[in-house]
């Protein structure tokens, strides 16, 4: 290998590189490492605010949950109670329903009761009248044969108990 | 964004292709017919420096970018075209210029008059007693102007685009960040740490990227590349130098009490503080000779399967050899990135051992 004159080329590497390091230090690196810095830290906090969203969004996807829950909650409680009111009103309709016909049973039983009274005094003055009827004929008849009349009475009487 | 990137593919793949071609017209041309074909002069001539930037010859008369000669000389400033010398290495043209006579040696310019009366051993570029400070801008220090401009302008258009576009990266950004983005988390935060890597970021990024892409374009075998920069020591041993200094200035507390107190008996000190100094040394030197070694020994193989069609003067070898060089090519491929990481990592560890807070003490 030929050695040529080596101050030459220390002294022309030394200036060069020297000249080069402070040009590319102030024109080339520092523009690229700070705009690859600021990249990376925009990334980073791009990265974390979407993290941040996505946190919120499952907050807020909870709160929603909640509330169907508490919409579902109480949508059952509503039914439960109508459910409720249903099967009173159904009892309530049903017992009126009792009493009423209970009542009218009654007042039925009673009309009856009355009737049959009535009817039975109608009877009872219907039988008076045939009585006295009778009995005028039986006391016409005892005009002529008063034995017969009177076992006649008698049995007329015994039959007229009867009723 | 894909005609961001097909041209890079496009070229990448052309490169790759053609290296064994170009590396053949390369050489096929540099000598004459009728002159012996020395394998280690023309790897040699390769690997090395020169005045002139040569480009190809042309009926036997060869094509140079000349680069200018700059002299400290006992009289002062001199600069002159390396055209001047017209080709001669050989010590016998002599360039006139204010007054003053010089030859060139071996690519090394000596006094014309101090020249005539050096034995044959005294020919050495450490001679400064026979030659004048050289200065010049060989065609190393032109690669690496070259490689520094080009750097700086993709550099500059990324930075520019960041300030158009917050959004994910495109393009030739979209390329480089991740390479960036690499050097930041898996070169500087693991080995330096998380507080205080930012401060060392300029310059492990400057570096990974300077000599990477110095390693690539020492394997392309055309101007205005194909220039052993990262493969030349002095080159190298400035940049060891410079992580050597920002090592040491950067050192706290712990990291030079280690070297100067270090938790041994007193009685151990004269052995312990010179080992440390030297661990200290050894450490730029094993980065200086690291790079320099790989980055020399792959230009040497790929050369000599080369020279081997040249050796054998039969053109059933080229098939082999551009086989062997493509092979070789792709291989100093991983190895022009994997170098470039291996320095910029090591640099990193060495800052992180340098500015590490110790707990135990």
């Amino acid at each position: 290998m030929n050695f040529t004159a080596p101050e030459s080329l220390i002294f022309w590497t030394t200036i060069i590189f020297v000249v080069f390091f402070f040009l590319m230090k102030k024109f080339a690196w520092k523009p690229i490492l700070g705009a690859v810095k600021s990249r990376e830290e925009s990334i980073n906090n791009a990265l974390k605010s979407a993290e941040n969203a996505k946190i919120e969004m499952q907050n807020l996807q909870a709160d929603n949950e909640n509330l169907l829950k508490e919409a579902r909650a109480e949508r059952e409680a509503m039914l439960k109670d109508a459910r409720e009111i249903k099967n009173k009103m159904i009892d309530d309709a049903k017992e009126e329903a009792q009493t009423q016909a209970n009542k009218m049973i009654a007042q039925a039983q009673a009309a009856i009761e009355s009737e049959k009274k009535s009817a039975m005094a109608e009877l009872k003055n219907h039988v008076a009248g045939l009585s006295v009827d009778i009995a005028e004929k039986v006391v016409r008849q005892e005009l002529t044969n008063k034995d017969k009349q009177l076992a006649l009475v008698e049995s007329l009487l015994g039959e007229a108990k009867l009723n | 964004m894909t005609i961001a990137q097909n041209p890079i593919k496009l070229i990448a793949t052309l490169i790759i292709a053609m290296l064994p071609f170009f590396a053949l017209a390369f050489d096929g041309g540099q000598h004459g017919d009728d002159k012996e074909f020395n394998a280690s002069e023309l790897i040699n001539g390769h690997i090395g420096d020169s005045h002139e930037f040569h480009i190809a010859d042309w009926n036997g008369h060869p094509i140079s970018f000349y680069l200018p000669v700059i002299l400290w000389t006992d009289n002062g400033l001199t600069v002159f075209s390396s055209e001047k010398f017209h080709h001669d290495n050989t010590g016998e043209h002599i360039v006139e210029t204010n007054g003053q006579k010089f030859v060139r040696h071996n690519e090394v310019i000596y006094y014309a008059d101090d020249y005539a009366n050096l034995a044959e051993d005294d020919k050495s570029a450490f001679n400064f007693e026979a030659r004048p400070l050289d200065f010049s801008i060989t065609k190393l220090v032109f690669s690496m102007l070259f490689s520094v401009i080009i750097l700086f302008i993709v550099f500059y258009v990324v930075a520019r685009s960041y300030s158009k576009n917050d959004k994910a990266p495109k393009g030739l950004a979209g390329f480089l960040e991740p390479l960036v983005l690499f050097v930041r988390d898996d070169i500087a935060i693991p080995n330096i740490g998380e507080k205080k890597y930012a401060k060392f970021m300029p310059y492990l990024l400057t570096i990974f990227f300077f000599i990477w892409i110095n390693n690539i374009f020492g394997l392309i075998p055309f101007f205005p590349f194909s220039s052993n920069l990262t493969g030349n020591i002095f080159f190298t041993f400035v940049l060891s130098a410079i992580t050597f200094l920002i090592t040491s200035f950067n050192g706290n507390k712990d990291y030079w009490k280690h070297v100067f107190a270090p938790p041994v008996p007193k009685a151990l000190y004269p052995i312990m503080i010179p080992i440390e100094i030297i661990g200290l040394i050894t450490k730029p030197f094993a980065l200086m000779i690291r790079l320099f070694a790989n980055i020399t020994a792959g230009h040497i193989i790929i050369l000599s399967l080369v020279s081997l069609i040249f050796i054998f003067k039969s053109v059933f070898i080229s098939p082999v050899s551009g086989v062997f060089v493509l092979f070789m090519s792709v291989l100093e491929m991983l190895v022009a990135v994997l170098q470039a990481y291996v320095f910029t990592l090591l640099s990193a560890l060495y800052i992180g051992q340098a500015v590490a807070e110790h707990d135990h003490h």
